[in-house]
C-alpha cells in the first residue's frame, strides 16, 4: 500500500506524465469539436436510458411509511417513538422559555406558571459567560440577548433558542456515540465514513421531503433534520480525538485492568474532553445555520420569520430577525469557545451549596425575578413600548440605493452576466457528458489510481444516468466561478495577512465573525442590490466562500517552517523570492485544501440560492421540497452531493501528493 | 545460594506486524531470517526473544529506538499479542488467560510506568493516583488513603490536589510511579520512565528509584535506550537489536565479554572499573593480611584503599572469609585499559 502510494506522485511528475495529459487533453477537445455527428448520446444523455431512480425513491417511500415492519414494531411506530422522544423534552423547554406552562388543551389553555422571565434569561447568559471565561464575555452575550430584546424578537428567539436547546444535546450524544463505536470497530468506520461523507455533502433541502413524511409537519420534524444535519462533525471529531488520545493513556487504560466500558468513558472519553468540546461547538453552530432551513418544515422562531420576510420581500423585517440569529449565533459560540479554552478548574471543595455557586445564583435569579415579574410586567416581558425598530429605515436605504444607483448596479451586473457567467455557463453546458466522465476518470487515476478513477468516473456517469447532466453542470458553473472569484479574493488577502500580526488579528476576527453567520444572512443583501438570479447568486456564493479560502493561506504560509525561511534569508533571497519560491510551494498542500473547502462551502450555499431564482440542482431540490416529490429532491440532491465528493476526493488526493513530494506528513487543521 | 526463581519467563516470542501473520511465520518455519520477513510482507518487532526474570531482580531490556524494546514490554503485560510463543508468570501462560483473567491480573499484580508519564489530565494528582484502585471498585475513602500513602512515598506530600499540567516533569513521573505502585504489583514494567527528564533530574531520580527498591524489592522490568542507565540500575541486563536479543547477563559480564561488535560499541565508553567487580580481576592466592575488600565490590570502589601504600588487599566474602588477592598492578592495568 505504502510503496504503492509513494510511488504515484512521481510518476504523475514524469515526462511520461505530462504526456498523458496532453494526449488526453487532445482526444477531449477532438471529441468535442467533432464527436456530436458520430456519437449524439455522448453529448445529450437519451432519455431512454434514465435510470428512474427518484421513481425507485418515491415507491421505497411508501413501502416504508405503509409496510415496512420490524418484526416487533413497523417502521411508523418506530418514528413515532422517535418524535415522542423528542418532543417530551422539546415541550418542557419551550414552556419554560416561551409559553409556560399550560392546563387544558388549545386556547381555552390556562397558564398555571409563567415561563422564565427575560430577565432572568439575560442573566443567566450572562452567569454562563462569567463562569466559563469573566467580565469581558459576561458583557458580550449580555448585549448579545439585550440586542435581541431591544428589537422586538424575543419571544421568537426563545422559540428557536428552544429548539437549538434541544437539538444540540441529541446531536452531540449521538454523533459522541457513533464516533466511538467507528472507533472501537475498524469495520463500523469503514461503513460510517462514506454515510458521513454523504451526510455533509447532501443539501439539506433534499431529506427535508421525507423527514417531513416521516415526522410530519412541526417543531418535531424541525428537530430531526437539526440533528441530522448537525451531527456528523461531532462523529468525526469524536473520533479524531479518541484516536489523538496518546497510545500510552490507552496502555495505561489497558494495564491497570479496565474494562472495555471503563476503558472508553472514564479513560478516553475525559482524556479527549477538550476536542470534543470542539465537536459540540461546530454542533452548536450547524444547528443555528440551520434555524431558517428547519422553519421550512415547521421550526417556527426566528428562522420562519426571516423565511416570511424574505418571502414578501421585506428586507427591514428580514434583516432584523436575521441579525437576532446572529446575535444568538454570536452569544452561543463564544460561550461554548470560551468553555473549550477553559482551563480545567480545581473541584470546591465543602457542602453542595459552596460547590455549585452559579447553578443555586441562577436559580435565585430565576425564582426573584419570576416573583418580581408578577408584580412589574416589564420584568416577566420586554415591554413592547421600550422596543425599537430599524426595519423601516432599512427598507427604505434600500429602496434609495435602487432609486438612484439602479443604472449603476444594473450595469455591473450586466457586464459580468454578458462576459463572464454566461460564456461560461454555454461553454460547460455545451461539454459532452461522455467526454466529461472520461476526463475525470483519467484525472482520478494519475492522481491516485484506478479505485479513484473508478469511484469518480461511477459518480459522474451516475449524474448523466439520472437525467441530471445539464442542471448539474449549471450547478459546476455558478459553484466554479464563484470558487475562483472567492480564491482571486481570498489567497492575495491571505498571503498578506499572514506576514503581518497585527492584520491576521483583525482579518481573522473578520472571517470567524463571517462564519458563524447563518448562510441566510448572506441572501439578503445581495438580493436587496441586485434582485434575483445568477449574479446575485454568485455574489452571496462568494461572500459565503471566501473565509476558508483566506484561512487556509494564511495558516499555510504561517505554518512553513521558520527554518526554511531563515535559510532562504541567509542565501540572500529577497523578500519575494522567499514568498514565492519558499513559502507558497511549501503552503501548496494547505492552500489546495483551502480550495476544497471553498469549494465545500460554495456548494452548500448554491443550493439555498435557489431562493433567488438559479436554475442548477439547488433548483430541482427546492421544487421537489415545495411538491414534496421525496424522490426527485433525493435524487438531485445526491448529484450534489456526488459533484462535491468528485471535487473532495480529487483535491485531496492532490493535496497528498504534493505534501509526500515536499516530504511534509500531516497537515494541521 | 540457591537460584531464585523465575517469576516471568519468556520462551520464543515473536511479534511481526501484518496480516496473516501468525500463518506466515509457521509457513516460513517458525524461525525466518529477517530477509526472509520483509520478503513476506512484514515488520518485524520482536524476534525469537527469550529470557527469564527472577523474584526480586531489576531485569533491564536496553536498546536503541526501533529495537523493539517498547513492543518486547508490551508483549510481555500483554497488551500487545504476541505472534507467536509462550510467556509464563508465576509458571502460568499469560497468553492462554481470558480477558477477564487479564483483566484481573492487570488489576491486582502488575504495574507500568510509562515514557511519558500517561497522567490523566482531568484529574488531581491524588485522584490519579487512586484511579487504579476505583477502577477496581474500592471504596472512596480506603482508595484515597492508600493513595496518600503512595504519594508520601515518591515525597510528593503536599501536592496532592495539583493537576498534572501544574507539575515539572519529574515529578509527574513520581505520580506515574505512585499511582503504578498502588495496586502492590509483583511484577513492575518501567518502559523508559527517565528518558523524557533533563539530565539532573533523570540522575535523581535514579537514585530515588535505587531508594525505592531497596525497601519495595519488587520483581522489576525496566526499559531503556541509555546504556549507562542499564549498568546504573541493572542486576541483570539484555541489549536487543531489530527485534532480538543480542548478549544478556551481568554489566560486569557484558562490558568484560561484549558477545558482538555491536555490544562492543557501547561498552568501549563505559569505565570498566565502575562495573567490574574485585572477584574477577583478584588472583586465587590467600593468606595476606592487611586491609580487606569485600568480592562484590567494583574495582572502582576498592580503588582508593591504595592510596594508603598498601599493593595488595585481602579480599574477602560475604561471610568475612579470605577469598584472594586483589593486587594493584592488576587493578592499575585495568584502570588504564579503560
Amino acid at each position: 500500500m505504502v510503496a504503492a502510494n509513494s510511488k504515484s506522485p512521481i510518476s504523475a511528475k514524469g515526462p511520461a506524465g505530462s504526456l498523458i495529459w496532453g494526449v488526453g487533453s487532445v482526444l477531449f477537445l477532438a471529441f468535442w469539436q467533432l464527436g456530436s455527428r458520430w456519437l449524439p448520446w455522448a453529448f445529450e444523455y437519451p432519455k431512454g436510458w434514465t435510470i428512474p431512480a427518484a421513481q425507485w425513491i418515491g415507491q421505497f417511500m411508501k413501502w416504508l411509511l405503509n409496510e415496512a415492519h420490524f418484526g416487533l414494531f413497523t417502521f411508523a411506530e418506530l418514528t413515532r417513538f422517535i418524535a415522542a422522544v423528542i418532543d417530551f423534552p422539546y415541550r418542557i423547554v419551550l414552556s419554560l422559555l416561551s409559553t409556560g406552562f399550560l392546563s387544558g388543551q388549545g386556547s381555552s389553555a390556562e397558564q398555571i406558571l409563567p415561563p422564565v422571565a427575560w430577565i432572568a434569561v439575560v442573566a443567566i447568559f450572562a452567569l454562563l459567560g462569567y463562569l466559563a471565561e469573566g467580565r469581558r464575555l459576561a458583557l458580550i452575550v449580555t448585549g448579545c440577548m439585550v440586542f435581541v430584546a431591544v428589537f422586538g424578537q424575543w419571544s421568537s428567539a426563545m422559540v428557536t433558542l428552544a429548539s437549538i436547546l434541544v437539538a444540540v444535546p441529541i446531536g452531540v450524544a449521538l454523533g459522541l456515540l457513533l464516533g466511538i463505536a467507528a472507533y472501537r470497530s475498524a469495520w463500523v468506520e469503514r461503513l460510517l465514513q462514506p454515510i458521513l461523507d454523504l451526510m455533509q455533502t447532501i443539501p439539506v433541502f433534499a431529506y427535508l421531503v421525507p423527514i417531513l413524511f416521516m415526522f410530519g409537519f412541526g417543531p418535531t420534524a424541525a428537530v430531526v433534520a437539526t440533528v441530522i444535519y448537525a451531527m456528523p462533525p461531532m462523529t468525526r471529531v469524536t473520533l479524531m480525538a479518541l484516536q489523538r488520545v496518546p497510545s500510552e493513556i490507552r496502555d495505561l487504560g489497558r494495564m491497570i485492568g479496565c474494562t472495555r466500558a471503563q476503558l472508553t468513558w472514564r479513560v478516553m472519553v475525559p482524556t479527549a474532553q477538550d476536542a470534543l468540546m470542539v465537536g459540540v461547538n461546530q454542533v452548536i453552530m450547524l444547528s443555528l445555520n440551520m434555524v431558517i432551513i428547519a422553519s421550512m418544515i415547521g421550526a417556527g422562531g426566528l428562522g420562519f420569520d426571516v423565511l416570511a420576510a424574505l418571502r414578501r420581500l421585506d428586507f427591514g423585517a428580514g434583516l432584523e430577525a436575521g441579525l437576532a440569529i446572529v446575535a444568538l449565533a454570536i452569544a452561543l459560540d463564544r460561550l461554548s469557545q470560551a468553555f473549550v479554552r477553559r482551563p480545567v478548574r480545581e473541584t470546591p471543595q465543602g457542602s453542595w451549596p459552596s460547590r455549585h455557586p452559579y447553578l443555586l445564583s441562577a436559580l435565585a435569579t430565576i425564582l426573584v425575578a419570576g416573583l418580581a415579574g408578577s408584580i412589574v410586567p416589564a420584568i416577566q416581558t420586554y415591554p413592547v413600548g421600550w422596543q425599537l425598530s430599524t426595519g423601516e429605515f432599512w427598507s427604505d436605504v434600500v429602496k434609495w440605493i435602487n432609486v438612484n444607483y439602479f443604472d449603476a448596479l444594473e450595469a455591473i451586473k450586466n457586464f459580468f452576466l454578458l462576459n463572464l457567467l454566461i460564456p461560461f455557463k454555454r461553454f460547460l453546458i455545451g461539454l459532452p457528458w461522455l467526454g466529461v466522465v472520461a476526463f475525470l476518470v483519467l484525472a482520478g487515476w494519475r492522481v491516485k489510481g484506478p479505485r479513484l478513477a473508478l469511484l469518480v468516473g461511477c459518480l459522474g456517469f451516475l449524474i448523466a444516468a439520472t437525467g441530471q447532466w445539464e442542471k448539474a453542470m449549471i450547478t459546476v458553473y455558478l459553484c466554479g466561478i464563484s470558487t475562483i472569484i472567492a480564491m482571486v479574493i481570498g489567497v492575495p488577502i491571505g498571503i498578506a495577512s499572514a506576514e503581518r500580526p497585527r492584520l491576521w488579528r483583525w482579518v481573522q476576527v473578520i472571517i470567524d465573525t463571517l462564519q458563524t453567520l447563518p448562510s441566510f444572512v448572506y441572501l439578503m443583501p445581495a438580493v436587496m442590490l441586485f434582485r434575483v438570479g445568477d449574479f446575485t447568486a454568485m455574489i452571496a456564493v462568494v461572500a459565503f466562500a471566501v473565509a476558508p479560502a483566506i484561512r487556509y493561506t494564511a495558516l499555510g504560509l504561517r505554518g512553513v517552517d521558520p527554518a526554511l525561511v531563515e535559510a532562504g534569508k541567509a542565501m540572500g533571497c529577497t523578500p519575494r523570492q522567499i514568498l514565492t519560491r519558499i513559502k507558497l510551494r511549501l503552503a501548496l498542500p494547505e492552500i489546495l485544501l483551502g480550495l476544497n473547502q471553498t469549494i465545500m462551502f460554495a456548494l452548500s450555499m448554491l443550493v439555498i440560492t435557489a431562493l433567488v431564482g438559479t436554475r442548477d440542482l439547488g433548483q430541482e431540490v427546492y421544487i421537489a421540497l415545495t411538491k414534496a416529490d421525496s424522490g426527485r429532491g433525493l435524487v438531485a440532491g445526491l448529484a450534489v452531493a456526488f459533484i462535491a465528493i468528485i471535487a473532495d476526493r480529487l483535491i485531496q488526493a492532490g493535496a497528498q501528493n504534493a505534501r509526500l513530494r515536499l516530504g511534509i506528513s500531516q497537515v494541521r487543521t | 545460594m540457591p537460584e531464585p526463581t523465575a517469576k516471568l519467563v519468556c520462551r520464543n516470542v515473536w511479534k511481526l506486524f501484518g496480516s496473516g501473520a501468525a500463518d506466515k511465520l509457521s509457513a516460513m518455519g517458525g524461525r525466518p531470517e529477517l530477509s526472509e520477513i520483509s520478503r513476506a510482507g512484514l515488520v518485524s518487532a520482536v524476534r525469537d526473544v527469550n529470557l527469564d526474570v527472577r523474584e526480586g531482580e531489576i531485569f533491564v531490556i536496553m536498546g536503541l529506538s526501533g529495537s523493539g524494546k517498547s513492543t518486547l514490554v508490551r508483549c510481555l503485560s500483554r497488551l500487545v499479542e504476541p505472534t507467536a510463543g509462550e510467556i509464563l508468570f508465576n509458571g502460568r501462560n499469560l497468553l492462554a488467560a481470558s480477558d477477564q483473567e487479564m483483566i484481573e491480573i492487570r488489576r491486582h499484580k502488575m504495574g507500568m510506568v510509562f515514557q511519558h508519564f500517561a497522567l490523566l489530565p482531568h484529574m488531581t494528582v491524588l485522584e490519579n493516583v487512586a484511579f487504579p484502585l476505583e477502577v477496581q471498585g474500592m471504596a472512596r475513602l480506603d482508595r484515597l488513603a492508600r493513595a496518600q500513602e503512595m504519594v508520601s512515598l515518591v515525597g510528593l506530600s503536599g501536592r496532592e490536589d495539583a493537576y498534572p499540567r501544574q507539575l515539572s516533569g519529574g515529578q509527574q513521573q513520581r505520580v506515574g510511579i505512585a499511582r503504578s505502585l498502588a495496586v502492590e504489583p509483583e511484577l513492575w514494567f518501567l518502559d523508559e520512565p527517565f528518558s523524557a527528564l533533563d539530565p539532573l533530574i533523570r540522575r535523581e531520580m535514579q537514585d530515588e528509584f535505587v531508594r525505592l527498591q531497596s525497601v519495595l524489592r519488587k520483581t522489576i522490568v525496566f526499559i531503556t535506550h541509555d546504556f549507562d542507565e542499564a549498568i546504573r540500575l541493572a542486576d541483570r541486563i539484555a541489549i536487543m537489536k531489530d527485534g532480538a536479543i543480542v548478549q544478556s547477563g551481568t554489566a560486569e559480564e557484558i562490558v568484560l565479554n561484549p558477545a558482538t561488535d555491536y555490544v562492543r560499541e557501547f561498552t568501549q565508553a563505559v569505565p570498566k572499573a565502575k562495573v567490574v567487580r574485585v572477584s574477577s580481576v583478584m588472583s586465587k592466592d590467600v593468606g595476606l593480611d592487611g586491609l580487606s575488600v569485600p568480592s562484590r565490590a567494583t574495582v572502582a570502589e576498592a580503588a582508593p584503599l591504595f592510596l594508603e601504600g598498601a599493593n595488595s588487599l585481602r579480599v574477602v566474602d560475604e561471610g568475612g572469609k579470605p577469598v584472594g588477592t586483589l593486587h594493584r598492578d592488576d587493578v592499575i592495568h585495568l584502570l588504564l585499559e579503560s
